[in-house]
């Protein structure tokens, strides 16, 4: 399937944001010859949505000081909310990216990407306002959920995340009587975005009466 | 601020999850005026439960307003006692909700009794394996009430909540495709076992080549429609996935919202006060009664509720934490293991060994209500534990759950997180592995424990709870044993590859494990080491009952809701029988 740029409006980030994340979210998923990844499946605008949603600012967080910064067991402690770390953490990374390579991530060859994206996840990369631990692994837990949520939340585009894994998305209404079968079950997917749009069909109790996919076809 | 006194009631419930609302409908049907005081906000399922809205997987493993509001409330966490406690900022080892309805709404619906032995840890095991085998810091204690006499009740929760099973042991009378090990039950389960996926014929296979006995998981989602106790109409369940940490659309997940609430709310005895958070239980001059609760309701007016008798249901952490903000029972101090209220938190030890299967795909993703199959062999004490070194058990099963996309995608042990080769194992064995769990039992120890944190406050003003809690030596060595047996029936399914997660050293507050918290106001037979007798009745003030998980004095391997509701019923029927003709202590 061609990828075809998408339009949309970006509610939080900025232009070197998008392009910053575009580039670290294709190596972390990248296109191949399974599909596409995660840049085609608007990831990077999940991540802005996500950042403007009530858990982008920690809206039901606890978020009374003191603030310490806490052993690995007692969790996240940081005083900043996604949308600040984000921000932070992009515009910390490209200033180390311009003072090692000359370059901006998002300007740097795949291979330097995979190597700052390692040094981050690591730790070996330093960023002065943030912990780049922290911001690897929410970017890559929210790369993952932008891949694989229902495209409501605006990424996983045309369900490429669960044509990968052969994942029917929203259930159909025969899977009891599927469920001691070991016959193989292969839809096509059916979001519930698809369901608002009034582009799939549904049985009486809201259920989706899926299309099946032929062995071989 | 000005206090609202409101008229007197016979009985103020707080809390309307489980054990809230079968207590609650109790004292309705024994002729008492009951308020319901909630601090979540009113559900309407068909509206707030709709399809397709509820199979969002992201909106329900993390985001949903059904969950506690950390924002206004939480705990705080710490491993020992030598550390500063920290507040758990975000959701992570457990959920619990914040609706009329309480956490049932998206659990899980696995609705297990206790074994007879888990009752009796301390006594058996001191008769079997002599008075030094428990590690010498442990605190876990007999029940003061064994099986037998709670069996009725756990019938009784059994046709409330519906629960769908096989029974291995009618009046010790042995049935073949229940559990073997089961205690004696007075009758067969209320509704027909589950089904049989490919994945748990599989593990039944490997489990009964090596001498094990395999059975369904008996669950609390229908198995066909159903009409319970109360005449409350429940669906059958669809196996759609999406199931536990979401709510149900179909009615088929048995919780206070569909087998309890709608029947009591008709009832004119009974008012429901949702979005009033309790915040204190009031006492009288001399501290031996209590004369009703102190709450804030939805428009921050401060309310107070005179009642006779007082229940608190407010999951384990609210259940121990008012006890402490309103001074009933002495709080537990670790250094001179002296004091009750707090003592013997405990959680659940867990742990998986994964399979993977090159040539063989399933179906992942048709699951939920609870399906599965287990077995007991290593539960509680039904194997002999004399040169293990180690005391208690697990379960073990395969649960096909609905293998949701973004939590469950198992690759092999070795796969890089992300990138190319990630995508590649993730693509190739969504559809052809699976994960044999163990779910293990938890001795209550001295240094683990409940308390007012000293720094950190909720948005009322008043002291978070603190939690100190860590896995012990004990946990982590039956951990690695049942571990090394999950990985013998692994083999003995010949799968491509396997991978075992390693045995956790430290307890962290992150990531999600278990909303199976347990303790600090634990029932027994001696005021000094319980904070609540034999019926869940404060030892110290007798007109307030508490109802929960707080009550166990350790924890086994069983998930413990059916014990909840059970417990709920049991001391439901002492207040009802005993308390009302005659006020006062009853133990
Ligand atoms: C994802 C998930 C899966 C689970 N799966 C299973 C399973 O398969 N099997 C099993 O046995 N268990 C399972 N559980 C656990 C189960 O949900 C709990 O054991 C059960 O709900 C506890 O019942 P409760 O009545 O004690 O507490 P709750 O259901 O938590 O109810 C307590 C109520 O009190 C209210 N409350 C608290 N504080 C206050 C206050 N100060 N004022 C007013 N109201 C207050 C709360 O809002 C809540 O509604 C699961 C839990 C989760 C989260
Ligand atoms: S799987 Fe069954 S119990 Fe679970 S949400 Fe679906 S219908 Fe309800």
């Amino acid at each position: 399937m061609p990828h075809t740029p998408s339009a949309h409006a970006y509610s939080y980030l900025n232009l070197p944001e998008i392009a910053f994340l575009d580039a670290a979210v294709s190596r972390l998923i990248p296109q191949d010859e399974l599909g596409p990844g995660a840049k085609e499946a608007d990831v990077t605008y999940y991540i802005d949505q996500q950042l403007v949603s009530v858990w982008g600012t920690h809206g039901r967080n606890y978020r009374q000081g003191p603030w310490l910064e806490g052993t690995p067991q007692q969790g996240f402690q940081s005083r900043l909310t996604p949308q600040e770390i984000y921000r932070a953490a992009i515009r910390d990374t490209n200033e180390y990216c311009l003072k090692q390579f000359n370059v901006r991530f998002d300007f740097l060859k795949e291979e330097a990407q995979l190597e700052v994206l390692k040094g981050l996840e690591s730790g070996s990369i330093l960023l002065p306002h943030v912990s780049a631990k922290l911001f690897f692994d929410l970017l890559w837990k929210n790369t993952e959920e932008g891949f694989f949520a229902d495209p409501l939340y605006g990424g996983n585009r045309d369900k490429v995340g669960w044509r990968l894994l052969g994942f029917p998305g929203v259930a159909s209404g025969a899977y009891a009587a599927h469920i001691d079968n070991p016959t193989l079950y292969q839809a096509e997917p059916v979001s519930i975005l698809d369901i608002k749009k009034g582009q799939a069909s549904l049985d009486a109790q809201g259920y989706v009466k899926h299309v099946m996919i032929r062995k071989g076809t | 601020m000005s206090i609202q006194k409101l008229k007197p009631v016979d009985a103020v419930v707080v809390g309307t999850g489980v054990a809230g609302s079968i207590i609650a409908m109790e004292l309705v049907n024994a002729g008492l005026k009951v308020v319901g005081l909630e601090r979540g906000r009113m559900i309407e399922p068909q509206h707030d439960f709709a399809m397709p809205y509820v199979h969002d997987e992201l909106k329900y493993d993390k985001h949903s307003d059904i969950f506690q509001d950390l924002s206004r409330e939480t705990i705080t966490f710490r491993n020992n006692l030598q550390q500063t406690a920290l507040p758990m900022r975000e959701l992570g080892s457990f959920k619990p909700g914040e609706i009329v309805g309480g956490t049932a709404a998206h659990w899980g619906c696995h609705a297990r009794r206790f074994l007879p032995d888990d009752f009796i840890v301390k006594t058996k095991t001191d008769e079997r394996y002599g008075k030094n085998f428990l590690p010498h810091d442990c605190t876990s204690q007999d029940w003061g009430v064994d099986y037998n006499e709670f069996e009725p009740y756990y019938d009784m929760f059994e046709q409330i909540y519906g629960v769908g099973g096989k029974a291995g042991n009618i009046n010790d009378v042995k049935f073949e495709g229940g559990n073997p090990f089961e205690g004696a039950r007075s009758r067969e389960f209320p509704n027909p076992a589950t089904l049989r996926t490919p994945m748990g014929e599989k593990f039944a296979k490997a489990c009964e080549s090596l001498g094990y006995t395999p059975f369904q998981n008996p669950a609390a989602a229908m198995t066909r429609a159903y009409v319970n106790l109360y005449k409350q109409m429940l669906g059958e369940c669809m196996r759609g996935g999406f199931c536990g940490s979401h709510p149900c659309s179909q009615g088929a997940k048995a919780s206070p919202l569909t087998a309890v609430l709608p029947a009591l709310l008709k009832r004119e005895n009974f008012e429901l006060r949702p979005l009033c958070n309790v915040i204190k239980i009031n006492k009288d001059s001399d501290g031996k009664r209590a004369t009703g609760v102190t709450y804030i309701d939805s428009q921050g007016r401060m309310v107070e509720q005179p009642a006779d008798i007082v229940v608190l249901a407010t999951y384990t952490f609210n259940n121990t934490r008012l006890l402490l903000l309103s001074d009933i029972g002495k709080p537990y101090d670790p250094v001179s293991n002296t004091g009750v209220v707090g003592r013997n938190y405990s959680y659940q030890t867990g742990g998986k060994v994964s399979v993977f299967f090159d040539d063989e795909q399933f179906n992942p993703f048709i699951g939920g209500g609870m399906i599965g199959t287990s077995i007991d062999d290593f539960n509680s004490d039904n194997f002999d534990h004399s040169q293990l070194g180690f005391v208690g058990g697990s379960y073990i099963a395969v649960q096909t759950n609905g293998a949701t996309p973004i939590k469950t995608k198992l690759i092999p042990p070795g796969t890089p997180r992300w990138g190319s080769e990630w995508k590649k194992a993730t693509a190739h064995y969504y559809r052809r592995s699976f994960s044999i769990t163990y779910h293990a039992s938890c001795q209550s120890y001295r240094g683990q424990y409940l308390d007012l944190d000293p720094t950190y406050r909720d948005a009322n003003g008043l002291p978070l709870l603190r939690m100190t809690f860590d896995w012990q030596e004990n946990e982590q060595k039956m951990s690695a044993f049942m571990r090394e047996k999950c990985e013998g029936i692994a083999k003995a399914m010949n799968p491509s590859k396997m991978g075992a997660k390693a045995v956790e050293k430290k307890y962290t507050i992150v990531p999600y494990q278990s909303t199976h918290n347990i303790g600090g106001a634990v029932m027994g037979s001696d005021p000094t080491t319980s904070v609540v007798n034999r019926y869940l009745q404060s030892w110290d003030v007798h007109n307030v009952f508490v109802v929960g998980g707080s009550a166990f004095p350790q924890n086994a391997a069983n998930p413990p809701t059916e014990t909840i509701g059970m417990l709920a019923c049991w001391s439901a029927d002492a207040i009802k029988e005993m308390y009302l003709k005659k006020p006062g202590a009853l133990a």
